[in-house]
């Protein structure tokens, strides 16, 4: 009841659609197909990886399902950041990278991406490529990468997913100020730019970042006291920290 | 009492969620200037100021009844993958069943 109740809200929340991602025609060609080149390699191990997981226990699909299904929302959800009076979204990379894996997660963006693309226009077709690479391959493997380097030093779970959420978001915004730069720049000087840009999003992002971290811990912390065996299966707890928390 | 507390945490968790919906909701609909997004006020500005605009969609679901079509296309294949998925699943586990097809 309260799933339809908020699916039905969202639904009706009828504005278009408001995002980082690059729309079509700002990237001049040759950028665009570099992008695309970029992103290749990691989509496509991504899906050896998803097939060689899957067959190693096949209820990691329906997982890959849903985590796909809360990138997708997640990345189409404009949300309002009064302090700027724009509004922008998170990515949910971040979240998808911890719980299934940085390569799985950026085939789970390309696929979300895709589609917003096509159905949404949401992001051009021609610019995939830099969406895929700045939200789903730099995303996930600094959103990963954070959260594993925490989890090692000792940093608690929800403390570790936290600053992974952030670091997630605002590591593709930073993407997106590079991509942008370099693509458009011209004759203009690189770095200049890519800082105007960067310092443009920050007023939107460096909140919507806050609120990424906390949807994140959010999520990691409610699975550790619901389905802690989900988090031994994916590795990010061990049988030891279970047993301890029971 | 853990019952009443349980009941206490849902009845706050409304109280905080609905009005969070509702003011989303306003904002969205009902306020008098809509909010514009990063890719208007950052991306597609400074884009435009150094000459590189944004286009209308290569596929633009607008014209016409394309949507239509994009989700009849996407239904079409959604429903060959369940349908090929479904197969899978009711396979004879036993293997009796492809030796037979064999």
């Amino acid at each position: 009841m309260h799933r339809l109740l908020l699916t039905t809200l969202l639904l009706a929340i009828a504005a278009p659609a408001h995002a980082m991602h690059i729309s079509e025609g700002i990237l001049p060609l040759p950028w665009a197909l570099l992008w695309f080149a970029v992103a290749a390699p990691f989509v496509v191990l991504g899906v050896k990886r998803l097939n060689a997981m899957a067959k190693e226990d096949l209820s990691f699909k329906p997982l890959v399902g849903l985590m796909a299904a809360v990138v997708f929302i997640i990345s189409c959800m404009p949300i309002p950041v009064p302090t700027a009076g724009t509004c922008s979204h998170p990515c949910g990379t971040g979240i998808a990278a911890i719980l299934v894996g940085p390569l799985v997660s950026v085939v789970i963006s390309s696929v979300a991406l895709l589609i917003q693309a096509l159905v949404m226009a949401h992001g051009g077709l021609s610019t995939l490529g830099a969406d895929i690479v700045s939200m789903g391959v730099v995303g996930s493997f600094v959103g990963y990468g954070v959260f594993r380097g925490l989890r090692a030093a000792g940093i608690s779970l929800g403390g570790a997913a936290f600053a992974a959420g952030v670091m997630t978001d605002w590591a593709t915004y930073l993407a997106t100020s590079a991509e942008l730069a370099s693509g458009i720049r011209g004759d203009a000087q690189f770095l200049p730019l890519f800082t105007r840009i960067m310092l443009a999003f920050m007023p939107t992002q460096l909140p919507l970042g806050l609120l990424e971290g906390a949807m994140t811990a959010g999520m990691v912390t409610l699975l550790a006291r619901k389905r802690p065996d989900l988090l031994v299966k994916m590795k990010l707890l061990s049988p030891s920290e279970v047993s301890g928390h029971a | 009492m853990l019952k009443k507390k349980r009941r206490l945490k849902i009845l706050l968790l409304h109280a905080i969620l609905l009005p969070t919906l509702l003011f989303v909701y306003s904002f969205f609909t009902l306020a008098p200037r809509p909010w514009t997004g990063v890719d208007e006020a950052v991306v597609e500005k400074i884009a435009k100021e150094h000459g590189r605009e944004a286009r209308t969609p290569l596929i633009d679901t607008d014209r016409g009844d394309l949507l239509l079509f994009v989700f009849l296309g996407a239904g079409v294949v959604g429903g060959f993958i369940a349908g090929y998925c479904w197969r899978k699943l009711n396979e004879d586990k036993t293997g009796e069943g492809r030796d037979k097809d064999v």
